[in-house]
């Protein structure tokens, strides 16, 4: 299964032997471990649930606890989940679309290594929050003019519609509003550095998010591998 | 600890650049690639900026090319593809971008030899 959840470092720049620069973004991914498979047949899809970043149990809830099989069965509860393999509590879980016959077993520990320089991956994280937003901003809008007589309207908008035909603003129009914070999948990117030591990733280009924040490497849907030449 | 920033700091700089501070008088002997084909050319010229910090930083060097035309490029310090880099002459300025030497032309682009400590 290629697949992993990871941290997002930063970025910064890496050399080839022939000395061309290439930008990335380092990740930090992995370990993870397999909290649950999904089965057509029980769950009506096929999907692994991996776990990323140990912490302490106080850090979750006990129906958290309960999923990741931590809490023992007793006599008020002896049908607890058991789930064997994993180091303990862990803060994030996801779910990546498996096919049912390339999915690993429950308890399984994923790591970098799972990827190879050159191989492709679309990375989904969340933007970074940009507040509410103007047009121009938000949507690429253009200001309007500086001089000839404007004020107060350098950044707004233009008109938003006609007048008693149709005597409404359509739907969907863009406008100034919240902008960022929102899942964000980029595709196709390609895997430069893999460090399965320090668990360390670095992709070609751009991932969505702050530094520190959560992102899930999956395996690029668009494109196998790199193509060479 | 910044991950990012030890991961910078293994990085290993060119290790044929020598320190170079703006006002250096320098060879910079640059790999070419040209259609398969690799050659060395020399771009000889003042250092009037060196920038950045880790596996982006850089350093741009000013030469008077033909007619008086001024003529800067920039190279990364992390690059292997510059060859090695000369040092000819430090000259003495008393600012780290030397923007200025832009606008002089001349006799007045010249600068003091740094006297060595």
């Amino acid at each position: 299964m290629k697949g992993i959840l990871g941290k997002k470092v930063g970025m910064t720049t890496l050399f080839t032997a022939e000395g061309e620069a290439i930008p990335v973004t380092v990740i930090e991914a992995g370990p993870c471990w397999v909290t649950q498979v999904k089965t057509p047949e029980r769950d009506g899809y096929s999907a692994v649930q991996l776990g990323f970043e140990p912490v302490k149990p106080s850090r979750l809830t006990r129906g958290q606890l309960g999923h990741l099989g931590l809490l023992k069965t007793d006599s008020m509860h002896p049908r607890r989940r058991v789930l064997k393999g994993i180091p303990g509590p862990l803060r994030h879980l996801r779910e990546f679309r498996v096919k049912p016959e390339e999915a690993p077993a429950e308890g399984e520990k994923i790591t970098v290594a799972v990827f190879q320089v050159g191989d492709r991956v679309d990375v989904v994280g969340t933007s970074k929050g940009r507040g509410f937003a103007g047009g121009i901003k938000r949507y690429g809008f253009n200001r309007q003019p500086k001089t000839h007589g404007q004020s107060d309207r350098e950044r707004r908008h233009g008109s938003i519609g006609a007048t008693t035909t149709p005597g409404r603003v359509l739907k969907g129009l863009r406008m100034p509003g919240r902008m960022g914070g929102v899942r964000v999948t980029v595709q196709n990117l390609e895997v430069v550095m893999v460090d399965p030591e320090r668990n360390l990733l670095a992709v070609r280009g751009a991932v969505p998010g702050h530094r520190g924040s959560l992102v899930m490497i999956k395996q690029a849907r668009k494109t196998k591998e790199l193509r060479k030449g | 600890m910044d991950l990012l920033e030890s991961l910078n700091r293994q990085l290993e700089r060119n290790p044929n650049i020598p320190d170079l501070r703006p006002g250096d008088t320098v060879r910079v002997y640059a790999r070419i690639v040209e259609g398969g084909r690799e050659r060395v050319q020399v771009f000889q010229g003042m250092v009037i900026r060196v920038r950045g910090s880790g596996a982006g930083a850089s350093f741009t060097v000013r030469r008077i090319a033909a007619h008086g035309i001024g003529v800067e490029r920039t190279f990364p310090l992390y690059s292997p593809r510059v060859e090695r880099v000369e040092i000819t002459r430090h000259g003495k300025v008393r600012r780290a971008r030397l923007y200025y030497m832009r606008g002089l032309k001349g006799k007045a682009t010249r600068l003091k030899e740094k006297r060595p400590e």
